[in-house]
């Protein structure tokens, strides 16, 4: 059989018509529309192109998964395994040298990338930060928690809310904020935690807006929609403003010229570190008793009980970790952009670190901290496509949960060897 | 602390809003024995199980398990609603509150009863050797500083919970499968984890849900030996709900037999073999018709 032979044109022809036909519903409202004033123009040009690509592309598709070649890939894809897989006892990953490499070139970059780049990699190491943290809640311990912005929002306002009313600084904030999320995180979690699924989920949306509309409405603790100013972090004491009312600054002491790029680079190597410490700690609480408690209720909350586990307060666990996590990254957030205010903090955020697990794979890190990235960083170099953004996470989306399911990175089981059993 | 019975159940009543799936169940369970529950389909064993293990909270009557050198009363520690008296002694109010807000099955587990369930329920995306240790839970080191800076104290703990779980794992004869995924299993291998995971809590008196069931004959007569070799080596009482009468009357101390929510003999499988009433409720009677085999 030659590779062309078996091709059915009519078949592509049909997919390629149907998938023009969806193109057109979809783009032609989105693109095909544009507003002007009060009145709007129909930009049919644009539209034309964009379902003239679908088409052929479709057909071209089609085409190909009628060849030889495309019928055995799609089989090689329809056979790949993508579930838990257990590791052998003995298994060393072949990827540890990127470890190191990867701290290297961190510690390198605030030397050689520009300011710009500098900080949109803060802020998507923010929301690495945030990814483990919901990771725990709902990758981990399988608690659909849509309310998670609203610790990170906490964390914020606690750094700005500590620095104006009690003088805190950064750095006693930021345990302190961790903590102050890690209680709130209880407080909502223990009437509630009895709840799971769907109801769980509702509690927690209700929760993340209560935060975000006492933090609007609150004016004269929080001053509403005008937000507050957050500190920057000091450097043994030294402040890396211009001129400071008290003390020397950063660049002062140094005898350096002043640059504001020098704090991003300080928050960014603390931040570097932070995550690394983050890392460290949940790469160790999954091989823990409480980590594998965790797993256990995600499989079966029935059978953690029959097994002496109190679910209450393993639930409870994970979701003070979590938020814990979430609060650090509020820390971070509020001193890197030296002002908080309630619209950083709206549901749309909630859903974006929700597919940031999602798309990472639940309970992997490494997938987590991919998806963080892509997802932030992404969108900041195709400024151009900023419209867009919205739609384009829609497509990424569906594309991945046809493809990879559960996630970019396939979770695997830590293997143990064999030996003879004793029992005492 | 009764020494003789592990468990007591006494004038247990369970209603669910108006169905009566229990009425007045009465027995004891000998220390060290293996006993049985039996009954028609719908005469309320798995209920009675779900009450002794805290899953239901009974609606009358007392269920005390004497293990672990204390008594404890399974009903009391699911949580039960204040009472007038206990507004009068706050002592009795903080550990009504206590067992209110912290109580619940787990308690029981912890007192020293485990079980199985009749539908198999094992943490299907962990491997079998993680199926193990979470259920050591109880026995390992949880402290989150030590296990996150890997102390000595917390590898001596994890050790010996991967020697307990090999044991167990060489007694199920799944020591070949310790790392697949539990789920992957076949359904045999799975009711044997099951029960090793059970065994782990490290119990006196282990409830198996129809253990049984979907086992080939060659597989129940191991499992027959499993539980000799649970109640012979490691002093467990087992208490098993079983429909295979032949592995029943084989490996039973004492029956206790069921029907429409009440006991209607209790005794040795002999005195249960020849009981009328017994066959009476297996094969349907009429009302009075005195039936043999």
């Amino acid at each position: 059989m030659s590779a062309t032979a078996g091709i059915n044109y009519k078949k592509s022809v049909i997919d390629a018509l149907v998938a023009g036909f969806m193109a057109l519903i979809v783009f032609g409202p989105i693109v095909g529309v544009v507003l002007d004033g009060y009145s709007f123009n129909a930009e049919f040009g644009k539209v034309a192109w964009m379902v003239a690509v679908v088409v052929i592309g479709r057909f071209a598709i089609s085409c190909f998964f009628q060849t030889e070649k495309g019928i055995a890939m799609a089989f090689r894809h329809a056979n790949n395994d993508e579930g838990v897989a257990v590791r052998l006892p003995d298994h060393k990953s072949k990827l540890l040298w990127v470890v190191p490499l990867v701290i290297a070139i961190g510690l390198l970059v605030p030397f050689i990338a520009s300011k710009y780049v500098l900080t949109v990699i803060i802020l998507g190491l923010i929301y690495v930060l945030l990814g483990l943290g919901l990771n725990i809640v709902v990758g981990l311990a399988g608690l659909l928690d849509l309310g998670f912005v609203g610790f990170y929002a906490i964390g914020a306002y606690g750094l700005a809310l500590g620095y104006e009313n009690l003088g805190l600084g950064f750095w006693s904030m930021l345990p302190i904020a961790a903590l102050i999320a890690a209680m709130a995180g209880a407080i909502l979690g223990f009437p509630v935690l009895r709840m799971h699924g769907d109801y769980l989920a509702i509690v927690t949306l209700g929760f993340g807006e209560i935060i975000r509309l006492i933090l609007t409405n609150w004016t004269s603790l929080t001053h509403g929609p005008n937000g507050i100013s957050a500190p920057l972090p000091t450097f043994f004491g030294l402040e890396f403003k211009r001129r400071s009312r008290d003390g020397e600054t950063f660049h002062e002491f140094f005898n350096i010229p002043y640059d504001s790029a020098y704090k991003y680079m300080f928050i960014y190597l603390v931040l570097f570190a932070v995550v690394w410490a983050v890392l460290f700690i949940k790469h160790r609480l999954v091989k823990m008793p409480i980590g594998r408690a965790w797993e256990a209720l995600r499989e079966d909350e029935i059978a953690c009980r029959s097994l002496g586990l109190n679910h209450v307060l393993v639930k409870l666990s994970a979701f003070m970790i979590g938020a814990s996590t979430a609060g650090l990254a509020g820390v971070f957030f509020a001193t890197y952009q030296g002002f908080v205010n309630p619209s950083s903090f709206t549901f749309f955020e909630s859903a974006l670190i929700l597919a940031i697990v999602v798309l990472g794979g639940m309970g992997s890190t490494l997938g987590v901290v991919i998806a963080a990235f892509c997802l932030t960083v992404l969108p900041e170099l195709l400024r151009e496509f900023a419209e867009y953004r919205v739609l384009m996470f829609g497509i990424l989306m569906v594309v991945m949960m046809i493809w990879k399911p559960r996630g970019i990175v396939r979770v695997t089981r830590t293997g143990f060897a064999a030996r003879k059993g004793v029992v005492k | 602390m009764s020494l003789e019975h592990i468990l007591k159940v006494e004038n247990l009543v369970m209603h669910f809003g108006g169905i009566k799936a229990l009425n007045d169940v009465t027995f004891n369970i000998k220390r060290g024995s293996v006993s049985a529950l039996i009954g028609p389909n719908g005469a309320g064993k798995t209920t009675v199980f779900n009450c002794l293990t805290g899953f239901y909270k009974a609606t009358g009557g007392d269920i005390t398990l004497s293990a672990q050198n204390k008594e404890t009363s399974v009903i009391k520690v699911l949580g039960e609603p204040f009472q007038a008296t206990d507004f009068l002694s706050p002592f009795a109010f903080f550990r009504r509150l206590k067992y209110k807000m912290f109580g619940g099955s787990h308690l029981v587990n912890r007192a020293g009863l485990s079980r199985t369930f009749q539908n198999i329920r094992l943490f299907k995306e962990m491997s079998v050797v993680e199926n193990l240790l979470v259920a050591q839970h109880m026995r390992a080191n949880r402290s989150m500083l030590a296990g996150v800076l890997n102390t000595k104290s917390y590898q001596k703990s994890e050790e010996e919970a991967l020697d307990r779980v090999f044991y167990w794992l060489g007694v199920v004869d799944l020591v070949d499968s310790a790392n697949r995924l539990a789920g992957e299993l076949s359904y045999g291998q799975q009711r044997r984890l099951e029960i090793a995971r059970a065994m782990c809590t490290n119990p006196e008196i282990i409830c198996l849900d129809e253990p049984a069931a979907g086992l080939n004959p060659s597989e129940t007569e191991a499992l027959t030996k499993m539980i000799r070799v649970l109640r012979d080596e490691h002093n467990t009482t087992v208490l098993l709900i079983e429909h295979d009468m032949g592995m029943v009357m084989d490996i039973s101390d004492y029956i206790v037999v069921l029907d429409h929510g009440e006991v209607i003999a209790k005794g040795g499988p002999e005195d249960i073999r020849s009981n009328p009433k017994v066959i009476a409720a297996y094969l349907g009677a009429e009302e009075g018709e005195e039936v043999t085999l």
